[in-house]
């Protein structure tokens, strides 16, 4: 066995992997690396290898979704949420813009994923628009709300401690949406964050316009699927875990057929 | 395909707080009990004023009022006309009312077109000013009532309340007057918030079905009794009842297309349409039975201004009723919308294996968190979710084709750009610009230097104000700034060298300066003169 050769090929494999737009199924190289990874063990164990010493873990190889990595913490290629939000105007306070952000990123994959069964299924595609990534988040923020209004005591934010404010309420409070002079959509708005989030999904190769209706709606890629399911979900989950915010999900979902006889 | 966008709401995870260690919070509370023990019979004083809620809520409703009193407060303050005989807060309430009526269930009232409405009103207001300004003047009121310049185009006022524990503490209510949302057709459009139409109607904290049965029965009462100006205030008051109901109404609808599970439609929604059908049917009645009753009135009233007033409530309950169809086909329209939701959002498999419920699990929860927490959390699954960025290598014929591309389109997203409201300066200049000149006369000395003495003494015969600014411009090229004299292009800068020989003059005192002009040689910028 050549090991040079063996070496090129599986950093040729994780090269693939860096070109989110290129597919196994569209390229017979690519289509044969990823069949060698998943039957050769000593070449899966070479090309996790060589990931791992650019900064980079392997999540996944399929024929779907191609190589799918992900940076590890201070890799070259780790994309940081503060240049992400960097945007965003200074007299605006830093932590709410990067939670805005984050939120709809959040709000993104759970409507691409709706259920816990939509994120398992691999055949499984999701669609999203910007108009239901912000609706979803605005009617869980009203859900929260009216409970808040239900209970007892006051809980409007306290003027002196603004980082105690729930992230809610600054999602809330936000504008879906501001006139500008030339019409264009403000960026500082939900709907623009979320427009922002969707396109930036979209050159990262994990969503694809459908078309341009509802402030335009992507479908999910598998790609996107793999990158959820098995490092973003699990590490934000682990981060909640860590605050003592302990939910606990039933198997089937929070989404239940309903049975009403009443309409 | 199962193309959906129907998600889970959150059942069982929105009581996960209580056991949140947060070090914050507890810390709180332990300063709260130390406080608290040595305050107890005061609190017990000031609890049985302050801890009552209706105050809060008569504070917030204070609060309401106050961006209105605020554009009064402004208006001396514009540049760019003398806007106080404006009554702004009437403007503002004119603009909300106009918003308001604009307000159907779709969509709102378009800026142009509100501030179009608002013209004719801020023309009478000041007949004697241009259009221009009178447009400009509707604009800006439009823009403070939506806040615009701040990122949440909202007001915040702080009030104070007294919690449980006898605590005085200062909480922050938000609210908004107008807000902008966009159409599907991505127009945007403005409403009237909750907050804006109670402040309006001037009815806080009641219910909508009641408040609407009293306006109702006031009107006809005011109808029998001949009072038409009062009647048409009440007929108006009623229009804004039906589009807040109708607003309650909407809401509920579009929560179920969200999620049916979300709106209770065992029980609460079936009652609610019921009642809903059942006040329409009962505001038809009336509100025919006052048309008609009205109509009468203006056919058969003599008074000019009557038959006018008469007119314009008819027009008024004419609009009522066409909202109250509207409403109507809506609600019936309610239950087959529910049923297609229901089709769309219910179905699903059984998990394969065991995953994250995205939105019950990670997003309602991360909502609920505060701010400060809440990061952790989403920058965790941002850099798990966003994928890598590959940093560009350059290359020759990457740089080439780089150049060669064509200028990329604009972004569709742009920062708010604010026009900031500035206030004009004070005049400070103290001389007179024939007294600036008159010195420069007489500090042009480009050949022979000259005694301060002399120079005060001829400036005081000009002006006895001058001798002031010469004495003090000798005294300031004592020290001249000739870098900054090259840096500004002139040619010359002021000198003065003090030779020891004193002034004698009654106003000032001090060295005799020698004053002349040093010419600046820009060859080696090194400055060479007469002195």
């Amino acid at each position: 066995m050549s090991t040079t050769g063996d070496a090129e090929a599986a950093a040729r494999l994780v090269s693939f992997g860096m070109r989110p737009k290129q597919l196994p199924g569209r390229d017979v190289v690519y289509a044969d690396l990823v069949r060698r990874y998943g039957e050769d063990s000593a070449f899966k164990q070479l090309t996790n290898a060589v990931a791992a010493g650019l900064g980079l873990m392997v999540l996944d190889v399929s024929t779907q979704a191609g190589a799918v990595l992900a940076a590890t913490d201070e890799s070259v290629f780790e994309i940081k949420m503060d240049s992400y939000a960097r945007q965003s105007k200074i007299r605006e306070r830093r932590e709410t813009e990067k939670v805005l952000h984050g939120l709809v990123h959040l709000a993104a994959a759970a409507l691409g994923f709706p259920r816990p069964d939509d994120l398992a299924n691999d055949t499984y595609i999701g669609r999203v628009s910007v108009e239901q990534v912000d609706g979803v988040v605005r009617e869980a923020c009203r859900i929260l709300d009216e409970r808040a209004a239900k209970a007892e005591e006051n809980n409007d934010p306290l003027s002196g401690a603004p980082e105690l404010e729930q992230a809610w309420r600054a999602y809330a409070r936000r504008p879906a949406a501001a006139a500008t002079k030339d019409g264009r959509l403000a960026s500082d708005t939900t709907r623009g964050m979320v427009s922002r989030a969707l396109r930036f999904l979209a050159e990262q190769g994990f969503l694809v316009q459908v078309n341009g209706e509802q402030g335009g709606t992507y479908r999910t890629s598998p790609r996107y699927q793999v990158q959820v399911r098995e490092l973003a979900a699990d590490s934000a989950f682990e981060e909640l875990l860590a605050l003592g915010v302990v939910s606990v999900g039933d198997g089937a979902g929070t989404l239940r057929p309903s049975v009403s006889d009443t309409l | 395909m199962n193309l959906k966008v129907a998600h889970p709401s959150p059942t069982t995870t929105l009581n996960g707080d209580a056991s949140r260690p947060n070090l914050m919070v507890t810390r709180r509370c332990a300063r709260r009990r130390r406080l608290t023990l040595p305050v107890v019979r005061d609190a017990e004083l000031i609890g049985g004023g302050l801890a009552d809620e209706g105050l809060a809520r008569r504070l917030k409703a204070l609060a309401c009022t106050a961006p209105l009193h605020d554009l009064d407060a402004r208006k001396a303050k514009l540049d760019w006309a003398d806007a106080t005989v404006y009554q702004m807060a009437e403007i503002a309430l004119h603009t909300i009312d106009q918003v308001t009526i604009a307000m159907d269930f779709d969509t709102g009232a378009d800026h142009h077109e509100v501030v179009r409405r608002l013209q004719p009103f801020i023309a009478a207001q000041a007949p004697g000013r241009k259009p221009d300004e009178h447009l400009r003047v509707g604009r800006w009121v439009l823009d403070n009532l939506i806040n615009v310049g701040t990122a949440d185009r909202g007001f915040r006022r702080v009030y104070g309340s007294v919690d449980a524990n006898g605590v005085y503490q200062r909480r922050a209510f938000d609210f908004k007057l107008l807000v902008e949302l966009a159409a599907p057709d991505g127009e945007v459009y403005l409403r009237t918030t909750d907050e804006a139409i109670n402040v309006l109607v001037g009815a806080l904290d009641t219910d909508v079905e009641s408040a609407h049965i009293a306006a109702e029965v006031k009107l006809e009462n005011l109808i029998s009794r001949g009072r038409l100006a009062d009647a048409k205030l009440a007929a108006e008051q009623a229009r804004y009842r039906t589009v807040q109901y109708g607003e309650t109404l909407r809401a509920k609808l579009d929560a179920t297309r969200r999620d049916v599970r979300a709106v209770d439609w065992d029980i609460e929604m079936p009652e609610m349409l019921d009642s809903a059908l059942s006040h329409i049917e009962s505001r038809f009645r009336a509100e025919n039975a006052i048309l008609k009753n009205i109509t009468a009135a203006r056919d058969e009233a003599e008074d000019v201004d009557r038959k006018r007033r008469a007119a314009e409530l008819v027009d008024i309950v004419g609009d009522c009723i066409s909202r109250h169809t509207q409403l109507q086909s809506r609600l019936q329209a309610a239950g087959a919308t529910f049923r297609a939701e229901q089709d769309r959002q219910q179905f699903s498999g059984p998990p394969q294996r065991a995953t994250i419920d995205l939105f019950g699990q990670l997003l309602v929860p991360t909502l609920e968190l505060p701010i400060a927490d809440a990061v952790a959390p989403v920058e965790k699954f941002f850099q798990g979710s966003a994928g890598l960025s590959v940093p560009a290598v350059p290359s020759l014929s990457a740089l080439v084709s780089l150049l060669l591309r064509p200028a990329p389109e604009r972004d569709k997203l742009v920062g708010e750009v604010p026009e900031p409201e500035l206030v004009p300066s004070e005049t400070l200049d103290y001389y007179s610009d024939e007294q600036w000149r008159h010195a420069d006369e007489l500090l042009d000395l480009p050949e022979v230097p000259r005694r301060l003495s002399g120079l005060l003494a001829e400036a005081r015969e000009i002006d006895p104000q001058l001798a002031r600014l010469i004495a003090l411009r000798a005294l300031h090229s004592y020290s001249p700034g000739v870098a900054a004299a090259v840096r500004q292009g002139d040619d010359r800068a002021l000198l003065a060298i003090d030779d020891g020989t004193e002034l004698d003059d009654p106003e000032f005192g001090g060295a005799d300066l020698l004053l002349a002009s040093a010419f600046i040689d820009r060859g080696d910028s090194e400055p060479g003169g007469t002195s």
